[in-house]
């Protein structure tokens, strides 16, 4: 087992790599690091939801939603946010991500299994739909083109500022999800997924463990949707589909579920995939549904889950060859 | 807003309930006898709609195109279902048909990545193709496969996974236009009834639905098949027990489901099109219908379909900038409030 030390070193190795690296390759590898990075601050929300607090969210992309239509109207129609005011407008996206989610999980705490999947299905649908529809305000299905990105004494239109600017976001929320997991109260909401009804007899309001976790949730999903609004400069009903939600749910599983970083890993790989076959082949799609299924049917527990897996295979076979071992008549 | 208004609206919503009772019924038994949400039941439909359009091409046959669409579609099902959904006593085969596809995908992918390498001719491919698939066979056959059965989230991810294939399928062999299935002509007429022009497809739309709805009710209220079919609803372990082959009982359960979301995709392909993305349109729909009339609950659903065409009609035309929202909205409150929806049973 390597130890809890080690593997935050390993993470921090990684994460002063990435710093130094990206930077130095093309634009095209910068746009897509900081594309990945503010969908991979989504798929950790959906990991503190799904690996954390054993609820599968499939409405995530509401609130990442939300968090980008308000960056692009506020952009585009009063002119918000393009100063200092970019950090006024990240502070209402987590806020706005964090009510949607405090009004959505009245609805949707109650329910669990199939049925908290089925109502976040539909709550996202919701979004989907005024996304799509409510032309007045969210220009349809045509989305909003924004005209550049903000400039406050650092000029976020260079692309390597810009990486910067959403690479620190993605570290601090990594941290803050960390030390969220690590608290107390992330240890009681490991405990409502193992054993909600263990929890509510020892007294713990599981209710609202769960509440304020799928509002803390929102809340980063507004801040990965605030970013991604303005890396892209466009918004449409695209970002709030319902398989926006699903691809988070598989980037955390394919990263391993309960890990933080395993989403990320998962976010990044999916998005490379994505982003390199689509210039080199027209079936791109393929190898993503092949990463679908042979994520789901091969590596339950993800990427991160292969240590542990091989070193079980491991010690299964040393048990195997000792009990051989014994029962051989000497 | 007069009564003609009402009338063409209610006819309208009335009607694309039909097609949503087709594809939701289907979905509706699926979770109700094996507890698997299917993420690709928009692709049979959107599939179901091209196979006909071939079909109608080489033939020329729109009678034809329902039953050959319904049952090859139907056919994927069952293959979906043994070799990826519940695979015991099928792994060799998964396994086998993986590696073959991977193995395409990856000689496919060093072909278009550098050309020189393969020198274009087919021999090498399918050298290439074999090697990498046997090395991929053997690779996978040594992971143990967790049944699938008890866990949603790995459902849903799956079937997704089916879905993104299926629709990248379509795209490669129908091509990414708009294309419309064209029903016989006897059919594009409308009807005059008190002076209100109804179109005849729509009204064959109802009545098709009625019929497979009446034959769906007296198969699982009066036939043996059905009995076990309800049986393994309630409690599939007790089934198991009473001697229900609950493992056949599935299978044509998701054949049936596959087939008839099928039919909705040739009968709605007439109005609505058949394009790339279909399926993941008609796919919340259907959740709408099942999750409103309850799961594993026939009259739920038809019940539900009329529910969700009829608001998504008079959404539509009332107040357009809301209408998904007035579609989703009452879902979720339905949900919240009975989350076994209004037919289902415990």
């Amino acid at each position: 087992m390597v130890s809890q030390q080690v593997k935050i070193g390993m993470v921090i190795i990684g994460l002063a790599l990435l710093a130094f690296v990206i930077p130095q390759s093309g634009s095209f590898v910068i746009l897509l690091a900081t594309r990945a990075l503010a969908f991979a601050i989504l798929a950790m929300s959906v990991d503190l939801l799904l690996g954390f607090t054993g609820l599968s969210s499939m409405g995530q992309a509401a609130y990442f939603g939300v968090g980008a239509y308000l960056t692009a109207v506020l952009a585009t129609k009063f002119g918000i946010g393009m100063g200092w005011d970019f950090w006024l407008v990240v502070v209402m996206g987590i806020l706005l991500g964090a009510a949607l989610a405090a009004v959505f999980g009245l609805f949707a705490i109650r329910a669990s299994g199939v049925y908290f999947l089925m109502i976040t299905l539909a709550l996202g649908q919701c979004v989907w739909g005024l996304a799509y529809r409510w032309n007045s305000v969210t220009g349809g299905d045509n989305g909003i083109n924004m005209t550049g990105r903000p400039n406050f004494g650092i000029d976020l239109t260079n692309d390597v500022n810009f990486f910067y600017l959403v690479y620190a976001f993605f570290v601090v929320s990594l941290l803050l999800l960390y030390i969220l997991v690590r608290s107390p109260f992330g240890k009681s909401l490991a405990g409502i997924r193992e054993r909600e009804l263990r929890m509510q007899i020892l007294g713990y309001n599981t209710w609202l463990h769960k509440y304020i976790a799928f509002i803390i949730a929102g809340g980063f999903g507004g801040l990965a949707g605030v970013l991604w609004a303005q890396t892209n400069g466009h918004v449409s009903p695209e970002n709030v589909v319902l398989t926006t939600s699903v691809d988070a749910l598989l980037m955390v599983v394919l990263g391993g579920s309960g890990t933080l970083v395993g989403a990320a890993i998962g976010t990044g790989i999916v998005f490379g995939l994505r982003e390199f076959l689509s210039t080199i082949v027209p079936w791109w799609q393929y190898v993503l549904g092949a990463v679908y299924v042979l994520t789901i049917l091969y590596l339950p527990m993800g990427l991160m889950g292969i240590p542990a897996w091989i070193r079980q295979r491991r010690s299964q076979r040393k048990s195997e060859e000792s009990k051989k071992l014994a029962s051989k008549p000497s | 807003m007069n009564t003609q208004f009402w009338i063409i609206q209610t006819f309208n919503g009335v009607s694309y309930g039909a097609l949503l009772f087709l594809i939701g019924s289907g979905l509706s038994l699926i979770f109700g006898v094996m507890r698997i949400v299917n993420l690709a039941h928009g692709s049979y439909f959107l599939l179901g709609g091209y196979v006909a359009l071939s079909v109608i091409e080489a033939t020329g046959s729109w009678a034809l195109s329902l039953p050959v669409a319904a049952l090859t579609i139907a056919a994927l099902g069952i293959a979906m279902e043994r070799l990826f959904l519940r695979s015991e006593g099928f792994a060799f085969l998964r396994n086998a048909v993986l590696a073959a596809g991977l193995a395409v995908l990856v000689s496919l992918g060093i072909s278009a990545a550098s050309p020189q390498l393969l020198g274009g001719g087919w021999l090498q491919f399918m050298i290439l193709a074999g090697v990498a698939a046997v090395l991929i066979f053997l690779l996978l056959s040594r992971i143990s496969v967790l049944p699938i059965e008890t866990d949603v989230l790995r459902q849903v991810l799956l079937t997704v996974g089916f879905a993104f294939l299926f629709q990248q399928g379509a795209l490669d062999i129908w091509g990414g236009n708009n294309m419309d299935i064209q029903p016989p002509p006897a059919f594009t007429q409308s009807i005059v009834v008190g002076g209100i022009y109804l179109p005849l497809y729509r009204v064959f739309m109802i009545g098709m639905a009625l019929v497979i709805g009446i034959v769906l009710w007296l198969v699982m209220e009066k036939t043996r098949m059905g009995a076990a079919v309800r049986a393994t609803v309630d409690d599939a372990q007790m089934a198991r027990g009473v001697g229900i082959n609950t493992n056949l009982v599935s299978m044509f359960i998701f054949a049936l489901g596959a087939f008839l979301a099928a039919l909705g995709g040739v009968i709605g392909g007439a109005f609505l099109g058949i394009y790339p993305g279909l399926d993941f349109e008609m796919l919340p729909l259907a959740f709408a219908v099942v999750i409103i009339g309850g799961m594993g609950s026939l009259g739920g659903a038809a019940i539900g379909a009329l529910a969700v065409g009829l608001a998504d009609n008079f959404g539509k035309a009332l107040f357009p900038e809301f209408s998904y929202f007035t579609l989703y909205a009452p879902m979720v409150l339905i949900l919240a409030i009975k989350p076994t929806g209004l037919f289902g049973r415990e």
